[in-house]
């Protein structure tokens, strides 16, 4: 008894800082997105409606959010498997004994992740622009069309996914190649004196092993992609035809650029619903079907 | 181990006391009343040079001392409304004047209407009539028209020469003319007009220049189904069906004045800001190849956006009559000239027009001419966002995905949607 109590002592400063900085305001804005609050109910908290689960029903009659939620369901589901593939592709080939300069290419590959987004930005619309990029550049070389990639709605969405996955592939390679270093040599050599391949050898040894820490790179970057917003917001502020507005830029503009604040809240608080179940099902998923 | 542990939160504790009692003391000890400091926000360019002019106010009126802050005009709105809902507004501002309704409904906003009447330099009748406008909100005044922003067409005389025509249009019927004749002549890569998509102005215009009013009943309802919008719908959708307008936003065009200078368009719709910009970016022997029009209208010159900063007084100052001094004199046509030179800025009275550099500036002669024709966009605050819905819809149009006829239901929908509020606002208002 007295040991819990004085445990509840330590932790309470902790409790306290996530209490007030985290649980009240999202229990504030749980409670904001049950109401109307805008820029009247700013002057004047008399104009503040309670509209109960107003702000979510009309949202989910709201084709813009169901658009928003496909394109960000979209990017997830291209971007994350090839996000994930090129960073253990990366992985491989800078835990490969046969690589070179190795200290060298895994400071280069991961620049990307510590570069300003909005510089780097700047530098990728460039790359993209339709007349003189030098990604048409290296298409028209091989008899390709010039593709407009940020102003085609097709085409803007594979555009963001290209320059997101560019950005963030190097933090999981960091991350997977540690995994590696961490498996243990002997079992690549027993793999070996039985005859397996080097592709089974990658199957039946690398994969079971990596497992673990692929269910985490998977878990954050599922959560970190559905939250996708500074892209679009640098490169085509959701254009064109609003094919790359994702869930979280809908509530940006809700929110900060309309002053919606009600609405903006309950986007969030779908967002959050959305990126929770499927954390859930995933570790579900995988603790029912463990690998080896 | 106790003791000292004691001792040292003893310390602590005398520590905090002091610091809590000397910010009480100095925050009590303001600086003595004599001395006015008057807290300005400003944004943008305006917001880096306006100190310039400051030192001369300070001569002229002793004991008042202007703080200028600069907010980025990508921040500024965010800023101001955060400044509303923690009470620390400063005492003068400059003010996009499509945000005064918004300004006004929040209460945060000093009517002007008193200082006016009892000054000798802000002349109501001076003021291009659209400009001033803009201020006006339920029949009260909230703001003085510090510069204007107007849009008009950017031309290239040399290609429009060579299709044939001497004189920009100055009716629909002739901008359309020129504009198959100049897609003509340039061929299929190049295009007559630039109308980028990420912009509404373009077509807000067009419908500004109709009779019918954009919103009705006092701004409770959209009115894009009328006749008026639908003519300017069409008027427009027509430039990108015919071909003589790129489908494009600003951001692929990468840079402009690049392909202005190439020609891979010869007419531009664009502000003030412009004509500095072509005067330094377009190299030497381009530019006798350029010039500025006024818009046309449906018959006739038509009208154009009344765009600008305004300067308004916060409700919350407690140095009003001090803020407005500072509108008197930046309201001077003398010093509105200067700010010209600064900037580039268009002055919004005549008498700012008539005298130095600018009334001979041939680029702004166009501007001079299209002030006189300017509308305000409808005032509710409620409208940027009913306008960049109007961009989203048109965009689809343009695209080939709505017609004018589902577009424009559409946006009534949209715009009826958003104004729900402001009918439950005014309803309730009425009623009680």
């Amino acid at each position: 008894m007295r040991f819990e109590r004085a445990a509840w002592w330590f932790v309470a400063p902790a409790l306290l800082v996530i209490g007030v900085f985290f649980f009240l305001p999202v229990f504030a804005a749980l409670l904001m997105s049950l109401t109307d609050f805008d820029i009247y109910a700013l002057a004047d908290l008399r104009n503040l409606r309670f509209v109960g689960l107003g702000n979510y029903v009309s949202l989910l009659q709201t084709p813009l959010f169901w658009q928003a939620f496909g394109n960000t369901l979209y990017f997830v589901v291209v971007g994350v498997p090839l996000s994930i593939g090129v960073s253990l592709g990366t992985a491989l080939l800078l835990h490969s004994r046969l690589a070179r300069f190795k200290a060298f290419f895994r400071t280069a590959l991961f620049a990307p992740v510590v570069t300003t987004l909005v510089a780097v930005a700047v530098i990728w619309r460039y790359l993209f622009n339709t007349r003189y990029g030098l990604l048409n550049y290296a298409l028209g070389s091989v008899g390709i069309q010039p593709i407009d990639w940020l102003g085609d709605p097709h085409w803007a969405m594979p555009a963001i996914i290209v320059f997101a996955v560019w950005k963030n592939f190097g933090y999981n390679m960091i991350i997977l190649l540690a995994g590696l270093q961490s498996i243990p040599e002997e079992l690549y050599e027993a793999a070996r004196i039985d005859g397996a391949s080097i592709w089974r050898q990658f199957r039946y040894v690398t994969l079971p092993m990596l497992a673990p820490i692929l269910l985490m790179v998977s878990i954050l970057t599922i959560a970190g992609y559905f939250q996708l917003f500074a892209e679009p917001y640098v490169m085509t502020q959701g254009g064109p035809l609003q094919s790359t507005v994702s869930v979280l830029y809908l509530m940006y503009e809700e929110g900060f650029k309309w002053w919606n604040l009600g609405s903006a809240s309950a986007v969030a608080f779908v967002l959050f619903l959305v990126i929770f179940a499927i954390t859930a099902l995933q570790l579900r998923y995988t603790r029912q079907r463990a690998w080896t | 181990m106790s003791v000292s542990g004691a001792r040292l939160r003893w310390r602590w504790a005398a520590l905090l006391v002091a610091i809590a009692v000397l910010s009480f003391a100095t925050g009590c000890n303001r600086p003595s009343s004599d001395h006015t400091a008057l807290r300005f926000w400003a944004m943008g360019r305006e917001g880096e040079v306006v100190a310039e002019l400051l030192p001369e106010f300070e001569r002229t009126h002793p004991g008042v001392h202007v703080q200028v802050q600069q907010l980025p005009w990508s921040a500024a709105h965010e800023k101001l409304l955060t400044a509303i809902a923690g009470d620390a507004t400063p005492d003068i501002c400059q003010l996009g004047n499509t945000w005064i309704p918004e300004f006004v409904a929040l209460n945060a906003l000093q009517p002007l209407d008193s200082y006016v009447a009892g000054s000798s330099t802000v002349d109501h009748s001076d003021y291009f009539a659209g400009i001033w406008d803009t201020n006006v909100v339920g029949g009260k005044l909230y703001g003085v028209p510090w510069y204007v922003d107007t849009r008009l067409l950017f031309y290239r005389r040399d290609l429009l020469a060579q299709a044939g025509f001497s004189a920009p249009p100055k009716s629909w019927q002739e901008l359309y003319q020129m504009l198959a004749a100049i897609k003509g002549s340039v061929g299929p890569d190049r295009y007559s007009i630039l109308l980028p998509l990420n912009e509404f102005e373009p077509l807000l215009m067009l419908a500004l220049q109709q009779d019918e009013p954009l919103l009705r009943e006092d701004g409770r309802w959209g009115n894009f189904e009328s006749g008026g919008f639908r003519r300017a719908l069409e008027f427009y959708l027509g430039m990108f069906q015919r071909g003589w307008a790129p489908p494009l936003t600003n951001s692929e065009v990468s840079n402009v004045w690049n392909e202005f200078g190439r020609g891979y368009f010869s007419f531009y719709i664009s502000g003030p800001w412009n004509i500095g910009e072509f005067k330094r970016r377009l190299p030497a022997e381009k530019q006798d190849s350029w010039m500025t029009a006024p818009l046309p209208g449906p018959n006739g010159p038509g009208a154009s956006i009344a765009g600008g900063s305004s300067l308004a007084v916060f409700s919350a100052s407690r140095n009003k009559p001090a803020a407005w001094q500072l509108i008197d004199y930046l309201s001077q046509p003398a010093v509105q000239r200067r700010f010209h030179e600064l900037t580039g800025d268009l002055p919004p009275r005549r008498a700012s027009w008539a005298d130095g550099p600018i009334a001979d500036d041939v680029y702004a002669r166009a501007f001079r001419d299209q002030l006189e024709r300017v509308k305000p966009a409808p005032k509710v605050p409620e409208w940027e966002r009913i306008a960049n819905e109007m961009r989203v819809v048109a965009e689809r149009a343009v695209h080939g995905e709505l017609s004018v006829d589902q577009a424009v239901k559409e946006l009534d929908a949209r715009a009826d949607r958003i104004l729900e509020k402001r009918r439950w606002l005014l309803g309730r208002g009425a009623g009680g």
